[in-house]
């Protein structure tokens, strides 16, 4: 899909149309490459959701329900009962646009629609036509808008246009969070059945199996296995990982791409060997066998439905506490919404490194610490043997995942670890890290392959700091601790800044692990030759 | 077309109070009736929409961290940026309400040659509308003077420092000055500016014009018509002590000053103005950032349909037995 190519892409003006933004007419056809397929009916109907039928968003009859303005409209009345956030965020705006230029995708595309702002009022025009005096009385005048299917068509549209990265939401002088609109605008489209399947078909395969990726116990076992003897290829380290064992001291729960594909792949590696480097007493479960929920991107009720699995597994487990992988929007929920859905976790004990004895007071109540968090801890102690040499191949900047940035404020601990596994490490521009942190743009289910023009233009602003440093101080690889980036950032580096590869956390701290009876190391756990082990050497710094 | 459909209300206000006082000679009712009216539509708009806020329950705690939290001892925390309980947390909305603290990180983003993609701090805004905010509030307490009787010692204290320049006759606040400028920036950027004259809705513009309308107005009567003060204190005191008297001879600029603050006051509670309000009590902000520390209850929290263990053993019991993954039931 991405035939155009950067210079192309970048035809952009950030100067709006002529045409009012209240026409809400879309041109699918015309932008294809920008859009995500709608969900399969099979997956609705598995997760029991209303209107599961086959339709695309070209069509002119996009099969809604008949009475489609009135479910809609009494969803929305519903949602402004319960949350009060809901309500602040329609009534607060000003409409000073100091959100505007802060959101990748208008950056990246300069449609005035994919500022913050706009994107709220796509809802927002509709909650002043139908919820205020004010709009009942004047309409149009007071910023109303008339609920019509075109409406709901551009809803589908920018509301599946926008990752909830919450950038937007630091900037803005009341706090509003676009990632708030933007999961109730799907919410409610949500009662009349428009989903993208990029979202659905790992909603429906986390409810059945345990996972986004759809894999069943046996297989899960499978991979686990594999990437086991992987490791043991590289470093002459047998692990054994178990699955499901009951009396395990901790759980550990990872973001499903990590043990599926590459390059997160490596990232598990990393955990695995970290773990048996420090005789840690855990297990995996089959079941619990997603970080991730894109519940997220669906629907309250969906978050806890999937979340659901993490602490039943735990209990039933008999562990004491639970220990999270490098995943970005599970750290949201796990951090935002696990406890307070399903939780109290009264089962469980008061998180306590094994190792160092370090009590994780953040994590008091919800008792599930972010693996960073734990690793930062060890390092603290001097409880690992490193060797960071083994990184030097690599010029390392470190990418900080939205959820983690910006939900947690998990900044420094991944930064520690990077710092103490990698001997060359290198921060991207400071408006493009930290809590002003850029999107992978593939986020919230836009990770899809039809979209990719639109993961492009979004990319523009992480892709553009990439390159900086890239060119810089020859940055040849981007860390990060979220599975969705690891998946998403490679086709973007690879068009925005070339030679720069993605990884995670983990996969650099294993890299640099000196085991006790290791085999001679003379590649990473990618296979790539150590620093001095190359064949032919010299012929990969070149162009730095 | 939004900025001149605003003007046309702002026209036909300004004719209404002309022809009412000026003409028609209904002193009483714009001096006297209409502001009672104001306020009272005021009081009542706000405790309704405040309790349409408040009745809606905060399901979860969606703070957004704007800064390291705190975790463990050796990283340290930004306490301000990413509050870890609640004292912290007054002074994030402390900095926000008195400081405008998120609109002083603006930066302005541009498409530099060489497709460098750059984000420059931009605090032009922030400036704007700190220095209307405050004038706003500092003009707002200097009227106490009109209606308290004697005048408090802080009222006096803050005319004194806002006659900092002793210039002009009579002496030139400067407040004055600045409301006045910072208002035509505000209202410059919504014309000028192609994004957001972009977004502006006419309900924008009719903010800005109703507070500059207030604020021209006051301003012809203290430098250039001076009208006589006496008689309007006399005139505020009677309307706070709920003993109404219209003085004679005040003139026309008082009443379209009194007006426009009347119809401020009586849209205020229907209009954006209520970011007011809403900034208090915007969840991502206003909680601390302690979420797996201390747990938010969420007081509707739905039963949801979820798939047990028990259920996904049973579909799976084959394939869990013949990788030998433990199962529950033999």
């Amino acid at each position: 899909m991405a035939t155009k190519t950067p210079e192309e892409l970048l035809q952009i003006t950030y100067r709006p149309p002529a045409r009012d933004w209240r026409d809400p007419r879309v041109d699918f056809e015309a932008k294809r490459g920008t859009w995500s397929y709608p969900g399969a009916a099979k997956n609705l109907e598995y997760m029991g959701f209303p209107n599961p039928r086959e339709w695309s968003p070209t069509d002119a009859d996009w099969k809604l329900p008949e009475n489609w303005k009135e479910i809609i409209q009494k969803g929305f009345k519903d949602r402004l009962g319960k949350y009060r956030s809901l309500q602040i965020f329609m009534d607060t705006c000003v409409r000073c646009g100091a959100c505007a230029d802060k959101c990748h995708f208008f950056l990246g595309s300069g449609d005035p629609k994919n500022m913050p702002v706009l994107r709220a009022e796509l809802l927002r025009s509709i909650y002043r036509n139908d919820f205020t005096t004010a709009g009942k009385i004047l309409g149009r005048l007071a910023g109303g808008r008339e609920l019509t299917e075109d409406v709901l068509k551009e809803w589908f549209y920018y509301f599946y246009q926008c990752t909830e990265c919450r950038r937007c939401s630091v900037f803005c002088p009341y706090g509003i969070d676009t990632a708030e609109i933007t999961m109730f605008a799907r919410e409610l489209m949500n009662l009349v059945g428009l989903n993208i399947n990029w979202v659905m078909e790992p909603v429906a395969n986390c409810q059945r199996t345990g996972n986004h990726m759809g894999i069943q116990p046996h297989t899960f076992k499978d991979n686990v296995d594999f990437l086991a003897d992987e490791l043991e290829e590289v470093t002459g380290i047998k692990v054994n990982p178990s699955i499901n064992r009951k009396g395990a001291e901790l759980l550990f729960v990872v973001p499903s791409a990590d043990y599926f594909a590459d390059p997160g792949i490596y990232t598990f590696m990393g955990y695995l060997l970290l773990f048996e480097h420090i005789g840690l007493d855990y297990t995996l479960s089959a079941y619990a066998s997603e970080g991730g929920n894109f519940g997220l991107f669906t629907s309250h009720e969906t978050i806890k439905r999937l979340n659901y699995k993490i602490y039943a597994e735990a209990k039933r487990l008999g562990v004491k506490w639970i220990l999270g992988g490098e995943c970005g929007h599970m750290w949201r929920v796990v951090h935002q919404y696990m406890d307070t859905m399903n939780g109290p976790a009264d089962f469980l004990e008061f998180p306590v490194s094994p190792l160092t004895g370090t009590r994780f007071e953040n994590a008091a109540s919800t008792k599930t610490v972010h693996i960073t968090e734990f690793t930062s801890d060890l390092i603290q102690h001097g409880k690992l043997r490193l060797d960071p040499s083994r990184n030097d191949h690599r010029k390392v900047t470190f990418h900080d995942s939205c959820n983690p940035a910006r939900a947690l404020g998990l900044l420094e601990e991944p930064r520690h670890v990077l710092r103490t596994v990698c001997n060359h490490f290198y921060e991207m521009p400071e408006n493009t890290i930290r809590e002003e942190t850029f999107c992978c743009a593939g986020g919230a289910g836009l990770g899809n392959d039809e979209n990719m023009e639109m993961r492009l233009r979004g990319g523009l602003p992480r892709g553009n700091a990439l390159r900086h440093v890239r060119d810089k101080h020859g940055v040849n690889l981007m860390a990060c601790i979220c599975a969705i980036d690891r998946a998403t950032l490679p086709p973007l580096a690879e068009y925005w800044a070339p030679g720069v590869e993605i990884s995670g956390v983990h996969e650099l701290v294993a890299n640099a692990l000196v085991m006790e009876g290791e085999a001679d190391r003379k590649t990473d756990l990618r296979g790539d030759p150590l620093a001095g082990m190359e064949a032919g050497q010299n012929s990969e710094d070149d162009d730095a | 077309m939004n900025g001149l459909s605003a003007l046309i209300v702002v026209a036909v206000l300004l004719g209404t109070v002309w022809l009412g006082t000026g003409i028609a000679g209904q002193e009483l009712l714009f001096g006297v009736v209409i502001p009672y009216a104001a306020i009272a539509v005021f009081l009542l708009g706000l405790v309704y929409r405040i309790l349409c806020w408040a009745r809606a329950p905060v399901p979860f705690k969606i703070t957004t961290s704007c800064g390291q939290h705190q975790s463990l001892p050796w990283i340290k925390a930004n306490k301000l940026e990413s509050p870890p309980d609640a004292k912290w947390t007054v002074g994030r909305m402390a900095l926000e309400i008195l400081f405008f603290r998120s609109l002083f990180r603006n930066t302005k983003a541009e498409l530099a040659p060489g497709q460098r993609l750059i984000h420059q701090s931009d605090r032009l805004l922030w400036l704007g509308a700190l220095a209307f905010h405050w004038s706003f509030l500092i003009i707002f307490l200097r009227h106490l003077r009109f209606f308290l009787e004697p005048v408090p010692v802080f009222v006096q204290g803050l005319e004194r420092v806002d006659e900092l320049f002793q210039v002009a006759v009579p002496t030139l606040f400067l407040t004055d000055v600045v409301i006045v400028a910072a208002l035509l920036y505000l209202l410059g950027r919504r014309f000028f500016n192609p994004l957001v004259r972009y977004i502006s809705l006419a309900s924008d513009y009719l903010a800005l014009y109703l507070v500059l309308a207030v604020a021209l107005s006051g301003i012809l009567m203290r430098y250039f018509t001076r009208v006589d003060l006496l008689a309007v204190k006399q005139l505020a005191l009677g309307l706070v002590t709920l003993r109404p008297a219209v003085p004679e001879g005040i003139g026309l600029a008082f009443y379209v000053h009194v007006f426009f603050v009347s119809v401020l006051f009586a849209y205020f509670p229907f209009s954006k103005l209520m970011h007011m309000g809403g900034v208090f009590l915007s969840p991502t902000r206003n909680m601390p950032n302690d979420n797996r520390k201390r747990r938010h209850v969420n007081p509707i929290n739905p039963e949801v349909e979820v798939h047990t263990y028990a259920q996904w053993e049973e579909e799976f019991k084959d394939k869990l037995e013949g990788a030998g993954i433990p199962l529950d039931r033999g």
